[in-house]
């Protein structure tokens, strides 16, 4: 029988655990992979000839972070790596790749899919403005390049990754104005006993308030964002914001990171024709997958964020159950302890991940009291105004409708910045639930492709 | 000084120059092109549909607010590019210099 | 067991560009309409096709309807209250330099369509470039019509529903008719879900579901559902006021582009896609997508900067002879057709609308409409 062809897309940890498990059973998968290096996002590696340690970079993350680097490394001999390309579309079992130099469809037998997450926006009156990031971007600023975004930079949102990359850039010497958090303090003891599942985590957690605190960074819970000021010229100049009780402030600042936890990035498990359910604990689309990783299409498995937001750890364990799974139905022996134990830890990660989301609820009710001056699409300049206003006139309650008429989605980024905000605009306009209003539904390219794509090779 | 962003650490990397507008721009190896025009300047592009500029959102390749062109035209995703000695980058679509075609 | 959902003059199944004007035009004459669609009005051929509102190109028998059309996209806002991003900035189409004999083919057209109030201006060598200097080296010669142009497709077949609402036509969405019969003096259609509707005049514009309707009648026709093949560019300022398209026997060099406001390039053509109308889907196969961006390259080089954001396809109804199914039923009284467009009925739907509104109410119309009778597709 000829060797079975297993192209693995991401090469973070999911990704990076199933590569060796494919290698590890004799196989030489493909691994696609965007970035320069290995990583992900949260192991980010900084680019060859920076200096800063491992403990610097990654903190109590440090070890997994060098085991997981070290891993992929040690796999270059084992696998097609290719660095620096994008997986534009899939068809017909086919993956269709495209870099700076060429661009081709590579057939597979088994498809794995580890496309990991990006932030979750809220959008806020005055986000458009230069020098709003998302917090995952303020994290790559620093992790990859040893930047701090502004001089004086402002967190808000919810979610552990506010906590951390503010704790970061304190620790770092950068200038934190404040940490905002929009989920009261008491959404996070309610949340206790699911996150104790990794009770490491949840100390990590603790950690990083209690250094923003001795670093003299105000962390404030329970606010509501009101306007981030900013002008053509300068960008941002300021926030606006509400405390919990009730009051309103403003502080000065020359920089914004924001966000709301993460959202998966599902667009080519769509384009892969997987089924989607809408999951209620975290208001998302989401791919439909077993246990193990497989989703309803035959051959094609989902790992890792990309799947179900469930951290860096379930990601390793999500990969290598994946790749067990891909080897079981290819008819390849597995082993039945190994599977075991991953099922049983990936139920940890789950109980935990459902905590975090408790801890730090999407505040959709901000959609609803988003003033009609905020931009909704960031890409397209489209308010939340004109998004109502599709709504009313035409009677538009789903998602791709309502990106027909409005153009909410249209733009470069495909509604991964905008999609979900706007259907709790839509769903709240319409008065109609959420689910109802469905998910923008993903298009080929995933990325910006050239036009002049296939050049040389035609 | 009057970049966006602030060098917090890695100060001891070979430099760099490149162009942005015509000007020259001393940047470090290892930045990515977002980086080189940040720690220079404040924006990296005027915005399509309203008057301000964007500075990137994401750096992570997701949200498509970087991108950026060359002096010929090309377009470069500002986070996922390093940056390259003799780059001429505009921040301005260079196709508003195109005659009107009607 | 159903009951009855309503009796009106007409009821149209299909809610795309043809039905929804029709139920305009109907209502503008009195009529009482409901139509019937299976998903949301405007989601497939309507709104999902090229956006060329061009009478150029078509069959010289063709243009009185495209004429007809044309009236109503310039008058569209106070027509139906939405200008429909109509912009009359021309149309041109041109050949290559391995097919010098289509420049003859092009001059004969230009002297037939004038007879029919089309005025078309033939350009080369400098005066089309410099008129037009995106073209790449290989093309030869132009026909440039100044009074054609685009508009926006996923907004015309709604707004003609709206307005059409607004005079009192009764539109159900999401109801997939899956039975018509005719019953004493009138027709009864029947939803998946029990409901049925009733009406002396049955008006399919049903597109390429066409078929299993007109079948149900003794008449069936060989409709074959076709994916265009569409893509988007990322906006850039605005510099290319007319639609562009490729004069070719082939259909892989078949490509045109379009400008539109807000600087996004519209990209349609080259080889089409399948489509799966029992799932309302159609995809873009990536190595249609491929094809079309090696064409383009060819007709406007400078095009080959720009990033493509985004593909879609939708569910056109193609006849053999590339003529629509439109008119009177050859089997039935009081049943009429209106589908299979073939990819070229963005431009006339609202010509269509209202000629069938004309013909239902009146009994004729002098609009030529004899070539697309559906009795051509008649074995024997």
């Amino acid at each position: 029988m000829a060797e079975p062809r297993v192209i693995i897309v991401g090469a973070g940890p999911a990704g990076t655990r199933a590569a060796e498990a494919l290698v590890r059973a004799g196989l030489r998968p493909m691994v696609i992979d965007e970035g320069q290096r290995s990583g992900g996002q949260i192991y980010r590696r900084q680019p060859e000839g920076f200096g800063r340690s491992y403990a610097k970079l990654y903190g109590t993350e440090a070890g997994r972070a060098r085991d997981l680097h070290q891993s992929f490394e040690a796999l270059l001999p084992h696998i097609d790596y290719r660095p620096e390309t994008l997986v534009w579309n899939i068809a017909d079992q086919h993956v269709w790749w495209a870099n700076a130099h060429d661009q081709d469809a590579a057939p597979f037998d088994a498809l794995i899919v580890c496309s990991g997450a990006t932030d979750r926006l809220m959008p806020v009156l005055g986000w458009h403005h230069a020098g709003c990031y998302s917090l995952g971007g303020a994290q790559v600023a620093l992790k990859a390049q040893a930047c701090a975004i502004g001089r004086e930079i402002v967190f808000m949102g919810s979610g552990p990754l506010l906590y951390l990359v503010a704790a970061q850039y304190a620790a770092a010497g950068a200038k934190v104005a404040a940490v905002l958090d929009s989920a009261p303090a008491s959404a996070r003891v309610r949340a206790a006993p699911d996150m104790l599942a990794l009770p490491s985590v949840l100390w990590n957690g603790i950690g990083l308030t209690l250094a923003l605190r001795k670093a003299g960074v105000p962390v404030l819970h329970g606010v509501t964002p009101v306007e981030i000021r900013g002008d053509a010229d300068q960008g941002v100049t300021g926030l606006v914001y509400r405390t919990a009780g009730g009051d309103t402030r403003e502080i000065a600042c020359d920089a914004v990171a924001m966000g709301h936890h993460l959202r998966s990035e599902t667009q080519l498990a769509d384009l892969a024709r997987c089924a989607f359910g809408f999951d209620p604990v975290s208001r998302q689309w989401l791919p439909q997958c077993d246990a193990e990783g497989r989703s309803s299409v035959p051959g094609v498995y989902l790992a890792g964020d990309g799947c179900r937001i469930r951290g860096a750890r379930a990601a390793e364990a999500g990969g290598q159950l994946a790749a067990l799974a891909a080897l079981a139905d290819l008819g390849l022996a597995v082993d039945a302890a190994e599977r075991a134990h991953l099922l049983d830890a990936m139920a940890d990660y789950a109980r935990f991940a459902r905590g975090l989301m408790r801890a730090f609820p999407w505040p959709q009710h901000q959609a609803a009291s988003l003033p009609d001056a905020a931009m909704v699409c960031r890409c397209e300049a489209v308010t939340a105004g004109d998004l109502r206003q599709v709504v009313r006139e035409t009677g538009a309650r789903e998602a791709n409708r309502a990106k027909a008429f409005s153009r909410v989605g249209m733009g470069r980024c495909q509604g991964r910045y905008c999609g979900l905000a706007a259907a709790e605009v839509i769903a709240a306009e319409a008065r109609v639930p959420v689910e109802s209003v469905g998910r923008l539904r993903a298009q080929a390219p995933v990325k910006p492709l050239s036009i002049s794509t296939g050049e040389d090779a035609a | 000084m009057t970049g966006r962003f602030i060098r917090l650490d890695e100060h001891s990397r070979p430099a760099l120059t490149l162009h942005v507008d015509g000007e020259p721009v001393s940047a470090l190896e290892g930045d990515t092109l977002m980086t080189a025009m940040l720690q220079a300047g404040r924006a990296l592009r005027t915005s399509e549909f309203d008057d301000g500029s964007r500075a990137g959102f994401c750096l992570m390749g997701a949200c498509q607010d970087c991108w950026v062109w060359t002096e010929s035209g090309e377009r470069l995703r500002a986070c996922s590019t390093p940056a390259r000695a003799g780059l001429r980058i505009v921040t301005h679509n260079p196709e508003a210099s195109w005659p009107n075609l009607a | 067991m159903s009951a009855p959902a309503g009796h009106s003059d007409v009821v149209i199944v299909g809610g795309g560009l043809m039905g929804c004007s029709a139920a305009f035009f109907l209502r503008q004459r009195g009529l009482s309409v409901t139509l019937l669609e299976t998903d949301l009005v405007g989601r497939q051929a309507s709104g999902t096709n090229f956006g060329n509102v061009r009478r150029q190109g078509r069959p010289i028998h063709q243009l009185p309807l495209a004429n007809r059309a044309l009236a109503s996209w310039r008058n569209a806002k106070a027509l139906v209250g939405s200008d429909l991003e109509f912009m009359p900035s021309g149309h041109i189409r041109v050949c290559y330099r391995e097919r010098p004999e289509l420049v003859g083919a092009m001059e004969d057209y230009a002297d037939k369509a004038r007879d029919e109030g089309l005025s078309l201006e033939l350009l080369s060598g400098n005066a089309l470039r410099d008129r037009f200097p995106f073209f790449g080296q290989d093309v030869l010669a132009g026909s440039y019509s100044a009074l054609d142009g685009h508009a926006n497709p996923r907004l015309a077949a709604p707004a003609f529903a709206r307005a059409a609402i607004a005079l009192g036509a009764v539109i159900h969405e999401n109801t997939r008719i899956i039975a018509a019969q005719k019953s004493g003096e009138d027709f009864v259609v029947t939803a998946g879900d029990g409901r049925s509707f009733r009406a002396p005049i049955l008006l399919v514009t049903a597109g390429a579901w066409g078929n299993a309707l007109s079948s149900q009648f003794g008449e069936p026709v060989p409709v074959t559902p076709r994916g265009p093949n569409m893509s988007v560019t990322e906006p850039v300022p605005y510099a290319i006021a007319p639609a562009v398209g490729v004069m070719t026997p082939l259909e892989e060099e078949t490509v045109y582009f379009r400008q539109v406001a807000r600087g996004n390039i519209v990209i349609g053509g080259s080889t089409r896609g399948p489509s799966f109308p029992d799932q309302y889907r159609a995809y873009v196969k990536p190595e249609n997508l491929l094809s079309q961006l090696k064409h383009i390259r060819r007709l406007a080089p400078e095009l080959g900067r720009l990033n493509i954001i985004r593909v879609w396809s939708g569910i056109e109804g193609y006849m053999p002879d590339s003529l629509p199914v439109m008119g009177p039923s050859g089997t039935t009284p009081g049943l009429f057709y209106a589908f299979g467009f073939s990819g070229s009925g963005f431009q006339i739907g609202p010509g269509v609308g209202e000629t069938m509104a004309e013909l239902i109410a009146t009994g004729s119309t002098d609009i030529p409409i004899a070539a697309y009778d559906i009795r051509r597709f008649a074995a024997g």
